[in-house]
């Protein structure tokens, strides 16, 4: 297509025109915040407001990575990511493989384990909080009644809010492994069967591999997923307990930097930027481990 | 002689064919059985859920649990709805949504349809930092964000709820990659017919990307919905904008004789998204897994 030099410059401004919103919009709330966040990691919120900050440079990164405060915080953090996203897969990929073939009732299953997905942090909260409510009777009708209950004890709140999260995690993950299934080529399953492999053979070796960019995908949409949670916590255990019990994960950790009677900027900036370097090192490693994984595969 | 030959080769593959019968059955019978298990994983906190707001509080505590409402207290729905001010946070969080929808698909389809379609200078650098926006969690830039809604005085504000989310580089990635699988006929014969930019945008690409323009609204719709930071740091202890997620949190800081009506607004909120997700599965599971299979 040849345009001329005058065409050419009109679709210039007409692409400036139509960039302009969304760029306006990534500079302002995406891109200025976030190198903001390195400028303010290197002032110290004064002690008292009103109060100049004070510059003290890199020491301040120094002083938060280094408090038993931040490494509790990140030690929750990768717990509760190692909890929910293996187990969040595996199950969505079984109830896939379940779900997989077109029987009877497919469709019912189907809906049924993508509606979790639809579920907000707030609404799998109230349900979770009321079946893990030591009054309530399901728990203690199924014989656990620890004490102190399931979402006060430093042993347990953690691994509940996990439990909770894996099952509003479900229905994403169901929905990505079927996709996945079902955009397999159905000759080579096929084959690998009339080669007299066995379903379980033919599922790992063949299903599996064929299947990694799937579940590549899945792994750095449900870390992503487990790094932001937050509402299970700010609605079942509140500020005042979640260091306490060990439930302070980072997100957690920066609404408490920047909430409160004290708010410290200087350090929601410095938690900030180790969140996105934590998510950006988890994604950047899955996607050298699968890579691997595919290619190793392919041979 | 084939009459003697015939019995012995009739009678081996039999047992054969009924052992693949046996194992086709078990097969069909695990998997139903992993499907009634998955499903009863998922419906029970649902269910009980349900039960429980039909409850009478005393019932609550009962042992063992009630597993059906034999009494059931349906006043706990409206009470939900005018004394947990869940009409108006229901009505606050579908014009929260409506803005943030309806545009995020106008920037979105103009942003698409320059990389698509449009010459200009820097277009893969440009491209590259749109795409790179999907690298910085909203979390990341939450404290910044805050101040700066803060110092525009949009704190407890529509637009402060809103504006942060107005482009998003996830629909421009999907536009882009729906208008380029497009005919590159199209294109040309637009042009021949002396169509410009704005009217090829408007009579050919929009109605032909109908369907993933749907799968980008019911996505953005799902998260607007469901999101729950922003606006809890958004509308502070006000309640002029508080949404239906952040009345939810007030609903649980309620005592145990409130357990059900607290349920029964959960439920509220729950519900309309349920009939979303059967109307609009197949919006849903196309912009979910956009990116996991080529």
């Amino acid at each position: 297509m040849i345009l001329t030099p005058k065409a050419r410059r009109k679709n210039w401004g007409l692409a400036a025109l139509f960039l302009f919103p969304s760029l306006f919009i990534f500079g302002v709330f995406t891109f200025y915040p976030f190198f903001e966040n390195f400028r303010l990691a290197m002032f110290q919120t004064p002690p008292y407001p009103g109060l100049p900050s004070k510059y003290i440079g890199f020491s301040q990164y120094a002083s938060i990575l280094s408090s038993s405060e931040f490494m509790q915080s990140l030690l929750s953090t990768l717990f509760f990511v190692l909890l929910v996203v293996p187990t969040g897969l595996l199950l969505g990929l079984a109830l896939a493989v379940a779900a997989h073939k077109a029987l009877r009732g497919m469709a019912i299953f189907r809906v049924i384990f993508s509606s979790t997905v639809v579920t907000s942090v707030a609404v799998g909260a109230l349900i979770f909080g009321t079946l893990m409510n030591p009054i309530v009777g399901f728990l203690p009708w199924l014989g656990i009644n620890p004490n102190p209950p399931l979402l006060q004890s430093p042993t347990w709140a953690l691994p509940s809010i996990a439990a909770m999260a894996i099952w509003q995690f479900l229905g994403l993950s169901f929905i990505v492994m079927l996709a996945g299934l079902q955009s397999l080529p159905d000759d080579v399953l096929e084959a690998s069967r009339v080669d007299g492999a066995g379903a379980w053979t033919t599922f790992w070796r063949v299903t599996v591999p064929m299947l990694s960019p799937t579940i590549f995908f899945g792994l750095v949409v449900g870390t992503i997923y487990a790094f932001q949670t937050f509402g299970q916590i700010d609605i079942l255990i509140g500020s005042q307990n979640a260091s306490q019990l060990h439930v302070n994960v980072l997100l957690y950790y920066i609404y408490q930097s920047i909430q409160g009677t004290n708010p410290d900027p200087g350090q929601a900036a410095v938690l900030s930027i180790v969140l996105f370097v934590i998510i950006l090192i988890f994604t950047l490693l899955q996607l050298r481990f699968v890579e691997r994984r595919v290619h190793y595969a392919g041979k | 002689m084939p009459a003697s030959s015939a019995p012995p080769q009739l009678a081996s593959p039999a047992p054969k064919v009924t052992h693949h019968l046996l194992n086709y059955r078990l097969r069909l019978i695990a998997r139903y059985l992993i499907l009634t298990l998955g499903s009863l994983i998922v419906i029970i906190p649902i269910y009980l859920a349900i039960v429980n707001s039909l409850l009478v509080p005393s019932q609550l505590a009962h042992q063992p649990p009630p597993f059906f409402p034999t009494n059931p207290q349906w006043h706990t729905y409206p009470d939900a709805w005018s004394s947990g001010h869940l009409g108006v946070y229901i009505r606050n969080s579908l014009i929260q949504t409506i803005i943030i929808v309806s545009l995020q698909i106008v920037t979105s389809v103009l942003a698409a349809f320059a990389f698509a379609f449009l010459e200009f200078p820097f277009k893969r650098t440009l491209f590259v930092i749109f795409l790179s926006t999907l690298m910085i969690p909203f979390e990341v830039t939450v404290t910044q964000n805050l101040s700066t809604i803060s110092s525009l005085g949009w704190m407890n504000t529509f637009q402060g709820l809103t504006v942060p989310f107005l482009a998003t580089g996830f629909g421009v990635f999907l536009l882009r990659q729906a208008f380029l699988s497009l005919p590159p006929e199209l294109r040309e014969a637009a042009l021949l017919d002396g169509y410009g930019n704005v009217r090829f945008l408007t009579r050919v690409v929009l109605p032909l990307s109908r369907p993933v323009i749907a799968a980008l609204a019911v996505f953005s719709f799902l998260g607007s919905w469901n999101q729950y930071l922003w606006p809890l740091l958004v509308s502070g202890n006000d309640n002029k904008i508080r949404t239906v997620q952040i009345g939810l949190k007030q609903l649980a800081a309620t005592q145990l004789d409130q357990i059900n009506v607290s349920l029964a607004g959960t439920v509220i909120a729950f519900l309309p998204l349920i009939i979303l997700l059967i109307i609009f599965q197949k919006q849903l599971v196309r912009s979910l897994t956009a990116g996991s299979v080529k």
